[in-house]
């Protein structure tokens, strides 16, 4: 034991509460903080409902909400993993071929600048209503990320590394499998993550231009009816499954990347 | 061409690392820049060779050649009589970042020679291990390079470039951005393992009295484009111990390559 603490040791010892407490403290509070203002403030649940009501409504409508989120759910999945499927390949042959460099990446570039939305309506014509169209209008919004932050990755491997490689024989596969992909993983890790929330986004443009079933369908059809409580379970189970989705990427990063030393802040006070 | 005694193992008068007239031009946007000029070398099996010179002499590009990594605009360059046109596979390389990759073990981080090449790991093993207990990082097979320091990275990737045996060293500057003590350190862990494994070193430092204690021979360099200036044979006895550097003859042969770096008008910032 010492005997006199300085301040900065004291502060050190109030702050060994776990990390995650804070956020739930935080969201805990929010909420608690919502559902007075609108019980107390008077407020038009047809403007905003209660977080209870929300809660209520959802449980209600348990098995429509369920199944227009499985709906959903296979949309961003299969535009998800399509844009995986192309984006990987098409990233890493951007750097691996020089005539693709000056082809097919410009012309991606190009492509980026149009906001896809604006495609989506073109889309349905050509594919329908069904879930290849939504897949295809969630695969277009969530694959240029993964793309550039592949041939980020590749690229950015140190030199030495690569010139170390080549003394050992190393042929330009192995320069791939043993240097540049494993150490472009982070950064395709960082475009998976934000394609996983683009992709969420990408399935509610398309049902919201046109369909008959899913979560955005269902908000449109609960808007319709004023019903707010109904739209807001809706979102609600929207975030829920974004989150999911997303930890789902970050905790695969965290198995696969598990030499690196995390630092997202949980944990340590600082 | 001459048919060595034994497979592998030349004469010693044969040298192991020829390099005849060879130049470097570098063209960039137009702007030719020559690194290396008309520069000859020979290295013997088994022989300790540094190069030192002023920044920006070519040393790199010199060393680059070497290995047949990258192209001479002129000259010609043999390892074991035979031409290198292609990177050459029977060398190991430490440059002066450590290039260790931070996904592979420690253990994994040396034997990714041995997975490159296509050689078993299991044959290898053992000799990694052994390695690095001699470079006093026994317990640290399994540790990611994150969790080294720097001197101990630099130990891994020394490990790494010895472990398939190869007949040819070449470091550039390996040492170039540790502390002076690990520097030392490094030193002896270096003359230790080429002591062992009796191999050709081409050792680049921009440090004299590193070239000269670790060295038989140095070649000091002049000023861009780089030629060979001057060579000094050094006759100390093996191994060298740190106290050495405190002999007359160690101050004489460091006095002899910093006159020589004077005489280029060089060193001039160090006594201000
Ligand atoms: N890839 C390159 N392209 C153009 N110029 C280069 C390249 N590499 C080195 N040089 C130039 O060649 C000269 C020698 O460089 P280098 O071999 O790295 O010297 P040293 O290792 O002795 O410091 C320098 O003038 C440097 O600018
Ligand atoms: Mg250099």
């Amino acid at each position: 034991m010492k005997l006199s603490l300085t301040p900065t040791d004291a502060d050190e010892r109030r702050l060994e509460i776990p990390g995650y407490l804070y956020s739930i403290a935080a969201v805990v509070a929010l909420t608690l903080l919502w559902e007075a203002f609108v019980r107390y403030g008077a407020i038009s649940p047809l403007l905003l409902p209660a977080p209870s009501q929300i809660l209520l409504s959802m449980i209600k409508n348990f098995s429509l909400i369920m199944y227009m989120s499985v709906v959903t759910l296979l949309e961003i999945l299969l535009g998800f993993g399509l844009a995986v499927v192309v984006g990987l390949p098409l990233g890493a042959l951007i750097v691996f071929s020089r005539v693709a460099r000056l082809t097919v990446y410009p012309i991606l570039v190009g492509l980026q600048t149009i906001p896809k939305p604006a495609l989506a309506p073109i889309i349905i014509v050509w594919i329908g209503t069904g879930l290849t169209s939504k897949a295809l209008i969630a695969f277009a919004i969530a694959f240029f990320p993964i793309v550039v932050d592949t041939v980020i990755g590749l690229k950015s491997a140190q030199i030495e590394t690569i010139y170390l490689a080549r003394s050992m024989g190393a042929n330009i596969f192995q320069i791939y499998r043993y240097i540049r992909f494993p150490n472009a993983l982070p950064a395709i890790f960082g475009g998976l993550k934000v394609a996983s929330t683009l992709a969420v986004v990408g399935a509610i443009v398309g049902e919201f231009v046109s369909a008959d079933k899913g979560l955005g369908y269902l908000v449109l059809v609960a808007n319709g009816d004023l019903d707010t409580k109904l739209v807001f379970a809706c979102v609600l189970m929207l975030t829920l499954m974004g989150l999911v989705f997303y930890y789902a990427i970050e905790g695969l990063e965290a198995l696969v990347l598990h030499w690196r030393v995390s630092d997202d802040g949980t944990g340590s006070g600082h | 061409m001459l048919a060595p005694a034994q497979p592998g193992v030349l004469p010693a008068t044969v040298p192991l690392l020829t390099m005849r007239d060879v130049g470097k031009t570098y063209n960039i946007r137009g702007k030719r820049t020559s690194a290396v000029d008309n520069l000859s070398l020979d290295v013997a099996p088994g022989e300790f060779v540094s190069i030192v010179g002023p920044s920006g002499c070519g040393k790199s590009t010199l060393m680059m050649m070497a290995s047949g990594l990258i192209h001479s605009s002129s000259g010609e360059i043999h390892i074991k009589q035979s031409r290198i046109t292609a990177p050459h596979v029977d060398i190991g390389i430490v440059f002066q970042r450590d290039a260790l990759l931070d996904w592979r073990t420690v253990l994994e981080n040396i034997l990714l020679q041995i997975d490159v090449r296509r050689l078993k790991r299991g044959d290898y093993r053992e000799r990694a291990v052994a390695m690095l207990a001699s470079v006093g990082l026994a317990g640290f097979e399994n540790a990611y390079p994150r969790e080294l320091s720097g001197g101990m990275r630099q130990r891994v990737s020394l490990c790494r470039a010895l472990i398939h045996n190869p007949s040819l060293i070449l470091m550039d500057e390996p040492f170039g951005a540790l502390d002076a003590m690990t520097r030392e350190q490094m030193n002896l862990d270096l003359q230790k393992l080429w002591i062992q494994n009796k191999t050709t070193m081409l050792f680049i430092t921009h440090s004299i009295w590193e070239s000269v204690f670790l060295s038989d021979r140095v070649i000091i360099m002049s000023p861009r484009p780089g030629r060979i200036a001057a060579e000094i044979q050094i006759d100390l006895p093996r191994p060298r111990k740190l106290a050495v550097r405190e002999s007359a003859e160690f101050g004489a042969y460091s006095a002899k390559i910093r006159e020589k770096f004077q005489s280029f008008g060089l060193l001039a910032e160090d006594d201000q």
